[in-house]
């Protein structure tokens, strides 16, 4: 778990950046997301005050973007393609595939806070589909059975 | 330094030859993100440990994507007295052996994709020649010959692949920035909008507007602060070109964006680039700094006293901010709706100021027009589809990858000339373009010629150029569902037609796809389709239908078949299809027993499995491990 006093100090550091008011809303709440994974509470109210805009401001813009999420997220980000490239080439079954790997639906952090499972319309590798990416790793050419034996690199 | 004339750009075209052509072996790693996702950051270590090992002289460098993703990871060898050898499918450990292959002055002719005899400067309209004294390759393929590159004609994509993205003496070496120096010294603003204007360029992004023409819109709206901007969120699922040409040659873009702002009388713009493009974020980002550095962007622009300034923003995950009134809000920091144009951004954009909105390729072509003329441009292309466009053939499809080509090639060259056809010798069944917004074009129209009329005439459109194929094996209700399922995800949810209506539809769609649908529910998905379209405040909406009429229109059969035999004849969508083992075919292997989810198969080694159907999920695992096509599907 995050230790509350260190958020505190770390996000003011960021939001000292940000002062040119509602333009600022979303690269400040990139910044945030970034370093914590999400959006904790604290933050939306703090970017809110050094911006100078109304939270529900703030709170609409971490609400619309998919980039951002109010909920912790695991250790590990997996993003699975569904553009047209990878749904065409069975990406949807991938997504299957780990949600029972996985024990969890897509959108949802397991217990242990180690994997978050997300869909992404198309990370534009769709020559290599169906793909996926897992923090920083993008793997393609996926088949069903080959999830397992990636999942183990991360745990 | 900054450059201050031809002159200084001239001493660092040297530097930038000397760089791409040193008078050692040079190897290129194709570094983009396409690269990367097949193992090629590998590759390159690989070489540069193997290179330091046998104390090699050869420069080891990055570049772009030169288009054939299929065959990444790709790996170039340049040699002073040789032909440019393309290598493919390469891996860590054949990157050691080629390079001790190369160490002892040899090839290896299998891993060859195909050969560079020479390079085409299509800003100078030159070709240059490489010097080939030795016998190295002498068997392998021309590049130009090859049929996936053979009908193609790079101008967009001109330096990806062959240039370091992070050297900008590498990008001014071929013939960059020597025509935004013209442009500032010799051209006045008109006659740069006249000059785009009669190259007949239409945007690149979608909906294909003359791009001078809106210059000029924008150029002539009262005011003294305008706006540029690139719009590089690409977000249509299965187009990516514009993530390669900003990773590949992002100097291109800001080449085009210099001008257009000396065009248009802009002193400040903006690169909009999508959140999940990490790495074209980066590129761009490194580009601008060196730009600002050689006194190429910002203050004072090759000592002409023009001024302009790029800024990025990112997105945060939002398909709709595509849309260009939405992704203005999106800059301005708020969330990605669109507003009712008119005024269109021209007249009030950004912050309420004229503001000019072009893609990716649009301002990449830019500089290519103004090097080589509106009459040299507009020779390529149809009637009222000039110039070039880069699709991405991807889907099923043997060849994938990024491919430029003339307007007005047909779709059959496209698929079975460029593409090789499809895989596993299945049926060629429809090609979608033009993502969410566009439609699924039949194979009985494979020899439509492709430009934004006819794509419109075929109920689908040009979009940003992504081009999916598919086979036999799609279901096309299931390609619709898919499509709606999308826009209902990514409608902002403003206006009531969008977000109901799709909602609606889409619960038809799985009701059909379900074998639940009665036959009248054909017409109320028709008639929903047509307030959807007429009714919806932007594009999103107004184009989302699409995907489903064109389905209707080619595939009603396919519909109906759904509705009134309960059957998926593609065999896909899961409550209307049932697996079993053929006792004939099974070895009893016992891997689909294995890689079962529900423990639903059973029987013993050696013997015919069978599957228990109240079990079965349909997650089709039984099918795809099968290595004796035992598993069937009715």
């Amino acid at each position: 778990m995050i230790d509350k006093t260190k958020e505190r100090v770390d996000l003011g550091k960021i939001a000292n950046k940000y002062r040119d008011g509602k333009a600022g809303v979303i690269s400040l709440l990139q910044e945030i997301n970034l370093q914590y994974g999400y959006l904790p509470e604290e933050a939306l109210k703090l970017a809110a005050k050094k911006l100078d805009v109304p939270l529900i401001q703030v709170y609409s813009v971490a609400t619309f973007y998919t980039a951002f999420s109010l909920r912790p997220r695991g250790r590990h980000l997996i993003n699975v393609c569904l553009g047209t490239a990878c749904f065409v080439r069975g990406g949807t079954r991938i997504v299957e595939k780990l949600e029972r790997e996985l024990g969890i639906k897509a959108g949802r952090t397991t217990e242990d806070l180690k994997f978050s499972l997300e869909t992404v319309h198309c990370l534009g590798c769709c020559s290599l589909a169906p793909v996926m990416r897992i923090d920083k790793d993008t793997y393609g050419r996926l088949r069903q059975e080959k999830v397992p034996q990636i999942l183990k690199r991360y745990k | 330094m900054k450059i201050k004339d031809q002159k200084d750009l001239e001493k660092l075209k040297v530097k930038g030859l000397d760089s791409l052509y040193p008078k050692a072996m040079k190897i290129n790693v194709g570094l983009a993100t396409c690269g990367i996702a097949t193992g090629a950051q590998a590759v390159f270590e690989s070489i540069v440990k193997e290179i330091q090992k046998q104390g090699i002289d050869a420069v080891v460098s990055k570049t772009g994507c030169l288009g054939f993703c299929q065959k990444e990871p790709l790996v170039d060898v340049w040699q002073p007295d040789s032909a440019r050898i393309i290598y493919c499918e390469m891996n860590p450990e054949k990157a050691r052996d080629l390079v001790n292959e190369l160490a002892q002055g040899k090839t290896r002719r299998e891993w060859a994709l195909c050969k560079l005899e020479e390079e085409e400067f299509i800003i100078e309209g030159t070709k240059r020649k490489y010097s080939i004294t030795g016998k190295n390759g002498k068997d392998i393929p021309l590049y130009q010959e090859l049929p996936f590159y053979k009908k193609q004609k790079k101008i967009v994509l001109r330096n990806c692949g062959f240039i370091n993205p992070d050297n900008i003496e590498e990008y001014i070496a071929r013939g960059g920035y020597f025509t935004l120096a013209r442009v500032l010294s010799n051209l006045k603003e008109e006659q740069v909008i006249e000059e785009i204007k009669n190259s007949g360029l239409r945007g690149r992004g979608g909906a294909g507007f003359p791009t001078g023409v809106k210059w000029k819109f924008c150029r002539d709206a009262p005011g003294d602060m305008k706006y540029i901007i690139c719009n590089a969120d690409e977000g249509d699922p299965g187009a990516y070109m514009d993530r390669s040409i900003l990773e590949g040659d992002p100097h291109s873009v800001l080449e085009g964006m210099v001008i257009g702002a000396y065009a248009i009388g802009s002193h400040e713009g903006y690169i909009y680039v999508r959140n999940e493009y990490p790495l074209a974020y980066q590129s761009v980002k490194q580009a601008i700094e060196q730009a600002e550095e050689y006194g190429l962007l910002g203050e004072n622009i090759l000592n002409s006293g023009f001024n302009f300034e790029i800024r990025i923003s990112q997105g945060a995950g939002a398909f709709v901010c595509g849309e260009e009134t939405a992704l203005l809000a999106s800059i301005e920091g708020r969330i990605g709706e669109p507003r009712p144009r008119p005024p269109f951004p021209a007249e009030r954009g950004l912050w309420d100021k004229p503001t000019n909105i072009n893609n990716v390729k649009t301002w990449a072509n830019i500089p290519v027009i103004i090097a080589r003329g509106a009459d040299w441009y507009s020779k390529m292309g149809t009637a009222k589809s000039k110039g070039t466009m880069v699709f991405s053939l991807v889907g099923k499809i043997n060849n994938t990858g990024l491919v430029e080509v003339p307007m007005g090639i047909k779709l059959r060259e496209m698929i079975y000339d460029i593409g090789g056809g499809i895989p596993e010798g299945k049926k060629f069944k429809a090609v979608q373009t033009g993502g969410p917004s566009g439609g699924c074009i039949p194979s009985e129209l494979a020899d439509l010629e492709v430009d934004y009329e006819k794509l419109t005439q075929a109920g689908s459109m040009m979009g940003s150029g992504g081009m999916v194929v598919m086979d036999e094996d799609t279901c096309m209700v299931n390609v619709a569902k898919y499509f709606l399922n999308f826009t209902r995800d990514e409608s902002c949810g403003k206006c009531t037609p969008c977000r109901e209506g799709i909602k609606r539809m889409l619960e038809i769609l799985d009701d059909i796809s379900k074998g639940k649908a009665e036959e009248k529910d054909l017409e109320l998905l028709e008639s929903l389709a047509k307030v959807v379209k007429d009714a919806s405040l932007c594009a999103l909406g107004g184009t989302a239908p699409n995907p489903v009429l064109t389905t209707l229109r080619y595939f009603r059969n396919e519909y109906e078949a759904h509705i009134k035999d309960k059957k998926c004849p593609a065999h896909i969508c899961p409550d209307l299809i049932r697996y079993s083992i053929s006792k004939e075919k099974c070895t009893g292997c016992g891997l689909c027993l294995k890689e079962c989810p529900q423990k639903a198969i059973s029987g013993e080694k050696k013997k015919p499995h069978s599957i228990d159907k109240n079990k079965c999920i349909k997650c089709g695992i039984c099918y795809e491990v099968c290595k004796f096509d035992a598993v069937e599907i009715d």
